[in-house]
């Protein structure tokens, strides 16, 4: 067995031993000795990685080829980059914290575990696909298993956030369906078959008018999981419908694959699109990184405000691919990674408060600092490396994109845009000052809060698994940068 | 012409067979003994499906009003498979509620009729063969709907669907006579070389359409379709949307691959049309219905919307698509409706609003009803989303993108809708959910093969390659 076929195997095998484990006790146990499994092989594979590069310089390594449908020449094609190494990193990284931190679900434990495990095997599916039909299939997959989760185990207006998620997404991918098999019935232009393969269309030459056809139906298909402006909607009712794990695993990873697409899949496959349609785009994104960060400042539920901070970040991320230029793009990788651990570390802390004071209120919140200590510092550490606080990943991301966006080849289209995006760290700061001084440590609100019980085990394990990525990619970012800018190589060869 | 080459006639002949059999059976088995005669029909059926597997020969009977080959064949054994699943699911209640009125036998002639008339339907090489089959499959139908002769809606069911039925052949006909009066034949064979676009064929052509669109239920001929099922008992219902449309679309797919190639300027845009109007009607419909069986009718109407995606498309590609996709469909359908038909079956209720909690009291069947509507909505990795995806890749070859476009958007519209009765299943709670229940082994028999078929088909690539291979009997 292959090193990439076992992210696909052993979520499988997870999700057939849950089946047959009963109650709560088992299920938790066999999930996370799944995850643990799986964070390390994504460690592993991350090793092997940086070994491989060294003797191999070919754009995916660990490739395999298999025909699946000979007629449509779809293939099961996987392979590796820098880049998705380290998103299938942090998507272990999230998913096992994710398993800690839903340590105590009653409802319906074996199902919770089953789909959260069905989601990471799409995300995974996505990451190592190189064939498109293959990646819409496990795009799809990772998609479908939120409405349960949001459904079942959600709160609030649950059935309304579940349904609009999913056909918001649902539709999305719909979308992005039409410009795939655009993108298939144009890759045959150089006279060569039919393929799915990315590889293989990269060299193709798609003819112009194909490409300014065909890129928005692809940008906007995957874009509008990473919560774009104006179908950035579900994001919030989502967000703040879902239960912990399904929003540090959705805002965590799921939205990531709106990024990898657009990047992967829209920029690669059709660079003269991309060059064609960025200004429209970028302005799209400037407003959702701007409105997001000023939407945050509104909210008063705890999840609602992280849930636009994200749409904010997100948008930062589609704004950093769009500029078109290659420390942006490393900035906008980073940025995915940050974001996806910080705003998990984010929602884990919501949910321990929320599971304790059972409000998400800023307004009945305070003085968390003195009843919490352990849960209130995190929450600190992770606000500051949330508003680009140096010696965090933040910092390294977002430090990236200004500078890659107001490099000189940029023109004063993008500098204005980038000017007028750099604002929101400014925004970013008051909301989560604002957030951090009342709830914290401002004054006590709540009298009955001497018995709130302390952060448990599995809570820490959960809380640092998070924060150790944190620091470690704020302090020394060089090697994930170097890891990442190497793979962004065919990416400059083939777009700039 | 000697008697091996009825051989060619198999199918037919088995079936007749064990037509004959089952009346004498009901002759000679006593009537404290009746029951029986369930298991004897499903027994009988069974090696029929299984026999019906063994390769047969291609070529033509009676000058060629009969013919066989590799796809019709294939085809026939689709139905079977169809067929024999849904006798699976309605074994219990045939024995419950059927057989005490002395009727057993009657429903299981009935219904073999009805698919004798299928076969010759889909082998038929001339318009008279063709439309014998079309009688023969549509007239035990009527009455197999107004089965259930004490339920008014029962008989009302009956009664619609064999005057809209009636009209239908008659339209059809009219029709036939038309393209007889501008050919000259009534032989496929002769028809293709002397087709040409005059008026008078093509008004033949848009007649005998119409006709075979209301078996398929196409919008605007699809009025009767959620009427008929909601009476119909669902074992009807079920053979109506599954066996019934899928070997309409079959039979519909040659003749527009074959005969009336030459006028595929002139249905292209009717096929156009009408796929949209379809999908979004059906579509639009079903989100407002609450009783599961017009739920299922809408849906059912959506879906063959979809299958005009296929038919659009003209070549090899659409026909293989098209096959994938039915065999999928019936599939699909045939669980969801065994699901609707064991719950109706112990409780009574066929409401959406009585699914509520089922999962938490019956997790099985909740589960296989929402692979089933994940499959008819696509999503993978269930049959279902290569079925679909495979109809727009096909679409898209010929650059009906606009179409594939819209397609979409109804697929997601689809989702709402299927995902509502999930919902209902999975998300909420309910005092009054059906409580748990024990399925018979035939029911549980016959939903277990139609999982087995939604998790494999899709993902078992050679199957596809396989019907590919067969299209090339067509283009």
């Amino acid at each position: 067995m292959d090193i990439l076929t076992l992210f696909i195997i052993v979520p499988i095998i997870t999700v057939i031993a849950l089946v047959f484990s009963k109650g709560l006790e088992r299920a938790r146990v066999v999930s996370m000795i799944g995850s643990f499994i799986q964070l390390g092989m994504a460690i592993n594979l991350l090793f092997a990685y940086l070994r491989e590069i060294k003797v191999n310089s070919d754009i995916m390594v660990f490739t395999k080829d298999v025909v699946w449908f000979k007629n449509f020449n779809i293939h099961y094609n996987i392979g590796v980059d820098g880049i998705s190494v380290a998103l299938i990193l942090l998507t272990a990284i999230v998913v096992l914290a994710g398993v800690f931190i839903s340590w105590k679900m009653k409802e319906l434990p074996k199902e919770f575990f089953i789909s959260l495990i069905v989601l990471s095997l799409g995300v995974y599916g996505v990451f190592i696909s190189i064939d498109l039909f293959t990646l819409f299939v496990f795009f799809e997959i990772a998609v479908i298993p939120m409405y349960l989760l949001i459904g079942i185990w959600g709160s609030g207006p649950r059935e309304y956030s579940a349904m609009k998620l999913t056909l918001m997404l649902m539709g999305a991918s719909a979308i992005l369906l039409v410009g795939i098999l655009g993108i298939y019935f144009n890759s045959n232009a150089d006279g060569g078959a039919l393929t799915f393969n990315i590889l293989e269309i990269a060299k193709v030459n798609i003819p112009i008018e194909a490409q300014k056809l065909f890129f928005p139906f692809v940008f906007i298909g995957f874009a509008v999981i990473s919560a774009l402006f104006p179908f950035h909607t579900w994001s919030p009712d989502g967000h703040a419908s879902a239960p912990t794990a399904v929003s540090m695993l959705h805002a965590g990873v799921l939205m990531k694959l709106g990024g990898y697409g657009v990047f992967r899949i829209a920029m690669f496959l059709l660079p003269e699109g991309a060059l064609h349609w960025s200004w429209f785009f970028i302005i799209l994104a400037a407003i959702g990184v701007v409105y997001g960060a000023f939407s945050a400042i509104r909210q008063t539920d705890l999840k609602f405000i992280n849930a636009y901070a994200s749409v904010s970040h997100l948008g930062l991320v589609l704004f950093a691919l769009l500029t078109l230029n290659k420390i942006a793009w490393n900035g906008a990788i980073i940025q995915s990674l940050s974001h996806g651990l910080l705003t998990a570390l984010f929602f884990a802390l919501i949910g321990m408060i929320y599971g304790r004071t059972h409000t998400r209120d800023i307004r009945k919140l305070g003085g968390m600092m003195k009843i919490l200590p352990f849960i209130g510092a995190i929450y600190v550490i992770t606000g500051l490396a949330y508003l680009g606080l140096p010696g965090f990943s933040g910092f390294v991301a977002e430090m990236n994109i200004f500078v890659g966006a107001f490099q000189e080849n940029s023109d004063t289209f993008n500098r204005i845009l980038t000017i007028l995006v750099v604002s929101s760290i400014v925004v970013t700061s008051v909301y989560i000052l604002r957030l951090v001084g009342k709830i914290m440590m401002g004054p006590l609100e709540t009298n009955d809060v001497n018995d709130l019980p302390k952060a448990t085990w599995f809570e820490k394990t959960g809380i640092l698994l998070l924060m150790i990525p944190v620091i470690g990619i704020g302090v020394a970012p060089f090697w994930l940068s170097e890891m990442i800018m190497k793979s962004l190589e065919p990416f400059i060869q083939g777009v700039l | 012409m000697n008697f091996s080459s009825f051989l060619l006639m198999r199918q037919e002949i088995i079936l007749l067979t064990i037509i004959l059999l089952l009346l004498v059976a009901e002759i000679s088995i006593s009537k404290s003994k009746k029951q029986s005669i369930v298991h004897l029909a499903i027994f009988l059926f069974g090696i029929h499906t299984i026999v019906g597997f063994l390769p047969i020969e291609s070529g033509k009977l009676f000058g060629g009003m009969f013919h066989s080959n590799e796809l019709v064949h294939f085809f026939k054994n689709v139905l079977n498979v169809g067929v024999f699943i849904l006798l699976l699911q309605s074994a219990d209640w045939l024995q419950e509620k059927v057989v005490d009125e002395n009727k057993g036998t009657e429903f299981f002639i009935l219904l073999f009729s009805s698919l004798l008339g299928m076969y010759f339907m889909i082998s038929a090489g001339d318009f008279l063969m063709f439309y014998l089959g079309l009688e023969l499959s549509t007239l035990p139908v009527a009455a197999l709907a107004a089965f259930e002769v004490t339920k008014r809606i029962s008989s009302e069911a009956g009664i619609k669907f064999i005057l809209s039925a009636g009209l239908a052949s008659g339209v059809s006909l009219f029709g036939i006579s038309m393209l007889y009066a501008t050919s000259g034949s009534i032989y496929f064979d002769d028809i293709i070389t002397m087709i040409s676009a005059t008026n008078l064929t093509i008004l033949g052509f848009v007649l005998f359409f119409a006709g075979l669109a209301f078996k398929i239920s196409l919008v605007p001929f699809h009025f009767w379709t959620a009427d008929v099922y909601e009476g119909a008992p669902i074992s009807v219902a079920s053979y109506l949307s599954v066996i019934s449309k899928g070997a309409a679309v079959f039979i519909l797919m040659i003749l527009f691959f074959t005969v009336f190639k030459t006028l595929m300027h002139v249905w292209e845009n009717i096929v156009y049309v009408i796929a949209l109007a379809t999908m979004f009607i059906g579509n639009l419909f079903a989100i407002r219905q609450q009783n599961m069986k017009r739920f299922l009718a809408f849906s059912s109407i959506a879906q063959a919307g979809f299958i005009l995606l296929g038919l659009i498309t003209g070549t090899q590609l659409g026909t293989a698509t098209i096959i994938y996709f039915v065999m999928i469909y019936i599939f699909s359908n045939l669980a969801a409706f065994g699901v609707v038909q064991a719950i109706s079956l112990k409780t009574g209720k066929e409401n959406m609003n009585d699914y509520e909690g089922l999962y938490r009291t019956n997790p099985n069947l909740s589960l296989v009803m929402m692979l089933a509507l994940f499959s008819l909505a696509g999503i993978p990795p269930v049959a279902g989303f290569f079925g679909k995806f495979f109809l727009f890749t096909a679409a898209a070859s010929e650059g009906y993108y606009l179409l594939v476009f819209l397609a979409v958007v109804n697929v997601t519209i689809s989702l709402y809708y299927y995902l509502l009765v999930v919902r209902a299943m999975f998300l909420r709670t309910s005092d009054q959910a059906i409580p748990y229940f024990k399925n018979k082994l035939y029911m549980r028999l016959g939903l277990l093969i139609t999982v087995i078929g939604i998790l494999v088909i899709g993902l078992y690539s050679p199957l596809y390659d396989y019907i590919f291979e067969l299209s090339k009997n067509l283009n």
